[in-house]
């Protein structure tokens, strides 16, 4: 025994802990899902879908043309008029099946989810498919409660809802389409996208097992050309989560139609830090913020707003919290970091990320290893991003975290405005009034105070300016699918 | 890796009263909805094989086995600091805990049945568990613990004081408790179930730091509320920005309804991303517990044969 | 010898003026008879320029007073159209309503019914929600920003109010393009909203041709929302396409006869506002 300073232990390794994937069978090929059951497609494409950690093709999935989104629409509008014709306590009963088979399924479809998409794990595990299954019980119960939904209107259903989901939250954005929907008494088309299928794929096996009327839904896969083709096909409704480059496509591909049209699109939050804010917390808000899914997540964090005097101390932390988050093999239950969803996105990311660099951005990144093939991006932090940069205006929809001061809750107010979107924001500071004086102006659908990244099917969500239309979740999320007198268009 | 803790000269003693206030006054808030959240985060960690049995090991290490109950004998004490050196009599490789734990008018025993076995001898002082006794009399029974050979002293923070409001007190009997306590390591027991909020937690943690504990202690494990993890994280949190202060690393000492070894690695898993591997020896960290130490022994044989294991196979002490 | 009429020139309300249009243009105004009874602005793209520029400033301004306040502003706007009934009973004669005195009616009690909706919005259609977690979750509905109106080219006083009164009682600004064949009433209800209490800005009114103006109020990027009732059927494709541009909210109303029960409604206030839900979570 010596008085000596021991020296710290070797550090903590955490040994493997990856997620079994037994649990998941995958047929070699998955046509498409009309009429109740798979059929092969009629335009003889196939493509194949990849793990984009590892790059290994996980099966072939069938390529809708435009003849077999006819075909689906045509589907779904022969099942409407039984749909529409079940009383909403019996409609109900069928959501609440789907919301308990995605409880039993849970780790199947979370583990799959994680094997096409990418994301960790424990995030598949412990919110998309819990999330899924709640969207799904929530908006069964209110199937048959609608007339109490909208004092003084007669609710009914649209028709056929043409809905179109990105690659972020493949389940978790199913359930939001289909299940307000469903509840509503329409019919619907869905389109996955391109690269993160499968889960919708075993959904449809799950909805069939359900004894859902053939045709309520049909789930046609394919890339931008099957969107168009489901944009352009005789729906009544098109409901869009995605880019606001393609959202606006879509606005024109509509106009003069008369169909309906929700958009949920992109984003640039800020997330706004002030001086006397729980600033440990506050930490942890930011990481999740711009890290949860990779930052693939339309309203995450990505534009850090630091108020001056505890800019230092903050970074100082979010360094030191960067270094500890792990990234690599998504299915190992301890990644807080997968893998980037595709090589294209990559690409995207990494050309903004040079031209934070090329623009005079500081960068920090902390040391990681990356595994050999898949595609991964480390977390990133840039300090010294001004308004006028690209990484503070455009979306990245990456792990890279601008951060930018400022002085005053005004000037606070005013940067975070400034931006073309409007989906979300965040607010850290424990003063009461402060937080709400900064919700009351902040221009975005969804302000998170003290918190950020919370989702919940009785919350309304969706953005202002060109953060899309609509709502999703809650009360709010109902309207989209329902008609009343004359109104909207 | 079986040797017990290793114990740092004593860290320089208090700071001026107005260096404490002034990190008093600066100590952030603390928000208990994402305190528990990244707590149940971390606690949800997936730690296996090797990295269980490195986590077991150091538990035990970091292990204060404890009894303070006002029916102990000489008689258990000599049969604790047994277990305490030889926590299983048939596996040398299993390490020997930090130190034992006990009252006052044990520590004699507990001294010289552990002479030379590196395992430390701990007493609360300072009319635990309340810490409400005449102040002269407090420090006396801290002076007369170190006298007797204590190597370690926990005792409490004064919670009338400090939820009073009275700081500047509560920081100098604290302060006094430091010099009374001379070469023994000083643990402050805040009683963080007392405390009432996350940021009373963390206002508490500052100021006996700033006074010049050695370790923060959650809890005397006397009353319902123990330690949590996430009364743990706050403190660890605290220690964290004390370090950034002043260049000192404060320990951390859980105790109190640790008894299962699933508990022992989520504490040790938040400490890690908390504090660092720095903190990850017993020179900084402790579990105070008594019935923790055959769960972790049952769960390392566990790992080792692949068999459950049941409670027969190990000694009761 | 008898007196000789004051003639009135009618002009465009831009930021609580009325200026002429800087193209200097106008157009002839012909009663349902044919008779010419005045001349009109014709606005060009840069009086609505102009006319977006003083909503957008006026904006923050209006949606910060307290809905109280606003309420109480809207009234005054009945009250002050009742005093000048007769004035828009002979323009509503003039274009050719079968029953003006009740069109007058039924605009005056519009805005009644719509300035009581002010305080009352956030309550009906916002509310709290409840998430599963310790979070407190509420969601109320806020004024979407600037919103266009393409006023009906019928009913050039009571299509005109009920579409303007939901848009603006809950904060909104407004650039409304009046009924080209008939802007007198809006012309009218403009000098009614110079004399009353609504800010400057608040709204503005706009004379001259649906065709060429609706595609440049729908393109404008610092206009919110668009309110398309009256922009005719052949030009809708082109509307909805342009205002693609920054995603503009459209809406059009309910149906297409104001005296009709469903031509007002809470819902034409929400439809031109946005939902903002704010999470905070509860704890000690």
């Amino acid at each position: 025994m010596t008085d000596a300073i021991q020296t710290p232990m070797p550090s903590w390794e955490y040994a493997p802990a990856p997620e079994s994937t037994d649990i998941v069978k995958l047929a070699d090929r998955y046509g498409l899902f009309i009429g109740g059951d798979f059929v092969d497609p009629k335009s003889g494409r196939w493509f194949e879908t990849i793990n984009p950690a590892t790059e290994e093709t996980l099966a072939e999935v069938a390529e809708a043309g435009p003849e077999d989104v006819g075909l689906a629409v045509d589907a779904a509008r022969d099942a409407g008029t039984t749909w529409r014709g079940l009383a909403g306590s019996e409609r109900a009963k069928y959501l609440f099946r789907i919301a308990r088979a995605l409880q039993e399924r849970a780790r199947e479809f979370a583990v799959l989810e994680t094997m096409n998409g990418g994301k960790p794990i424990k995030e598949s595990r412990d919110i998309d498919l819990p999330l899924a299954a709640a969207h799904f019980f929530y908006y069964a119960g209110w199937a048959d409660k609608l007339e109490y939904a909208f004092p003084g209107r007669t609710p009914r259903p649209i028709g056929v809802a043409g809905q179109i989901i990105p690659w972020n939250f493949p389940m978790l954005m199913a359930a939001w389409k289909l299940a307000p929907a469903l509840a509503t008494g329409n019919t619907v088309v869905l389109k996955p996208a391109e690269t993160t299928p499968l889960t919708a794929l075993l959904l449809a096996e799950v909805i069939r097992e359900a004894e859902l009327p053939p045709g309520v839904v049909n789930i046609v896969t394919g890339a931008g050309q099957t969107g168009a083709a489901l944009v352009a096909a005789p729906v009544d409704k098109i409901a869009f989560t995605g880019s606001t480059e393609v959202g606006k496509l879509i606005r024109r591909a509509t106009a003069g139609t008369g169909k309906r049209l929700t958009l949920e699109l992109g984003g640039k939050a800020a997330n706004v830090v002030f001086e006397d804010a729980a600033l440990d917390q506050a930490v942890e808000g930011v990481v999740n913020g711009i890290f949860f899914n990779q930052g693939h997540v339309c309203c995450a964090g990505s534009r850090l707003l630091v108020q001056e005097p505890v800019f230092e101390i903050l970074i100082d932390k979010l360094k030191e919290r960067l270094q500890t988050l792990r990234i690599g093999d998504p299915l190992d239950k301890n990644t807080d970091i997968g893998a980037i969803n595709s090589r294209q996105q990559l690409d995207k990311i990494e050309e903004l990320v040079a031209s934070g660099v090329a623009e005079g951005a500081e960068m920090y990144q902390p040391f990681c290893d990356l595994p050999e093939r898949g595609f991964w991006f480390r977390p990133t932090l840039f300090t010294g991003v001004s308004q006028s940069h690209r990484i503070a205006r455009e979306e990245i929809f990456g792990p890279v975290l601008s951060i930018l001061t400022f002085r005053t809750p005004e000037e606070a107010v005013e940067k975070a405005n400034n931006s073309p979107y409007g989906l979300s924001a965040g607010v850290w500071t424990e003063k009461g009034s402060r937080i709400l004086w900064m919700a009351e102006r902040l221009r975005a659908g969804v302000v998170w105070a003290n918190t950020f990244n919370r989702f919940d099917p009785a919350s309304p969500f969706g953005g202002y300016k060109e953060s899309g239309f609509g709502r999703e979740g809650g009360l709010q999320g109902l309207e989209p699918y329902l008609a009343f007198d004359g109104g909207e268009i | 890796m079986s040797q017990a803790a290793e114990i740092t000269p004593r860290a320089p003693g208090s700071l001026a009263p107005r260096e404490a206030v002034r990190l008093l006054a600066r100590v952030h808030a603390v928000d208990a909805v994402g305190l528990e959240g990244r707590a149940a985060a971390l606690a949800s960690r997936s730690i296996k094989k090797d990295a269980k049995l490195w986590a077991l090991d150091l538990a035990i290490r970091c292990m204060d086995l404890t009894t303070l109950e006002g029916s102990d004998t000489a008689g258990k004490i000599v049969a604790l600091c047994s277990k305490a050196v030889r926590p299983d009599p048939v596996d040398p490789s299993i390490p020997s805990v930090a130190a034992v734990c006990l009252y006052p008018q044990l520590v004699p025993v507990a001294v010289q049945e552990l002479a030379g076995t590196g395992v430390k001898v701990a007493s609360v002082a300072g009319s635990f568990p309340s810490g409400l006794g005449p102040l002269d009399a407090r420090l006396q029974e801290i002076r007369d613990v170190a006298a007797m050979g204590a190597d370690e002293i926990d005792i409490v923070l004064n919670r009338s004081l400090f939820l009073g409001g009275r700081y500047r007190e509560t920081f100098e009997e604290l302060a006094g408790a430091r010099e009374a306590a001379g070469s023994a390591h000083l643990k402050v027991i805040l009683e963080t179930g007392e405390l009432g909020s996350y940021d009373r937690i963390r206002q508490a943690s500052v100021l006996a730091m700033a006074a010049g504990a050695d370790f923060i202690k959650t809890s005397t494990g006397k009353i319902g509320v123990n330690a949590t993890l996430p009364t743990a994280l706050c403190m660890e949190e605290a220690a964290r920005d004390f370090f950034r202060e002043t260049g000192r690393r404060v320990g951390i000492k859980v105790a109190g309804g640790v008894r299962a070894a699933k508990q022992a690695i989520q504490y040790l898993v938040v400490l890690h991303e908390t504090l660092g591997p720095e903190w990850m020896t017993p020179d900084l960290f402790r579990i105070g517990a008594s019935s923790l130490l055959n769960d972790v022994l049952m769960q390392i044989d566990k790992q080792r044969t692949g068999r459950y294991q049941g409670p027969d196979y190990f000694t009761i002490d | 010898m008898s007196r000789v009429p004051v003639k009135r020139t009618a002009k465009l309300f831009i930021a609580g003026k009325f200026p002429r249009s800087e193209s200097g243009r106008s157009y002839e105004v012909l009663a349902n008879d044919g008779r010419p009874i005045a001349r009109a602005a014709q606005a060009s793209r840069k009086d609505l320029r102009d006319a977006v520029k003083a909503a957008r400033s006026a904006q923050p301004g209006w949606a910060a007073m307290t809905a109280y306040n606003r309420g109480q502003i809207l009234y005054r706007v009945a009250e002050l159209m009742e005093g000048r009934r007769e004035q828009f009973r002979s323009e509503l004669a003039d274009a050719g309503a079968s029953d003006p005195d009740r069109g007058v009616d039924a605009a005056i009690d519009r805005w009644v019914w719509y300035a009581g909706w002010a305080d009352k919005i956030g309550q009906v259609l916002g509310g709290t929600n409840p998430v599963a977690g310790p979070y407190y979750n509420f969601t109320v509905p806020e004024p979407t920003g600037v919103v266009g109106v393409v006023a009906p080219q019928d009913q050039s006083l009571l299509g005109l109010i009920s579409r303007l009164a939901p848009a603006i009682v809950s904060g909104n600004t407004a650039v409304v393009l009046a009924s080209e064949r008939s802007p007198l009433p809006a012309i009218s209800l403009a000098e009614v909203l110079a004399t009353s209490d609504v800010p400057a800005g608040v709204v503005n009114i706009l004379t001259g041709s649906t065709v060429e103006l609706a595609p440049w109020l729908a393109g404008h990027m610092d206009v919110n929302a668009l309110d398309v009732t009256g922009v005719p059927a052949d030009l809708m494709a082109e509307v909805q396409t342009l205002a693609a541009e920054n995603v503009k909210r459209l809406h059009s109303a309910p149906t297409s006869d104001p005296f009709s029960a469903s031509a007002q409604s809470p819902y034409e206030v929400t439809a031109l506002m946005e939902f903002k839900t704010v999470w905070h979570p509860i704890g000690a």
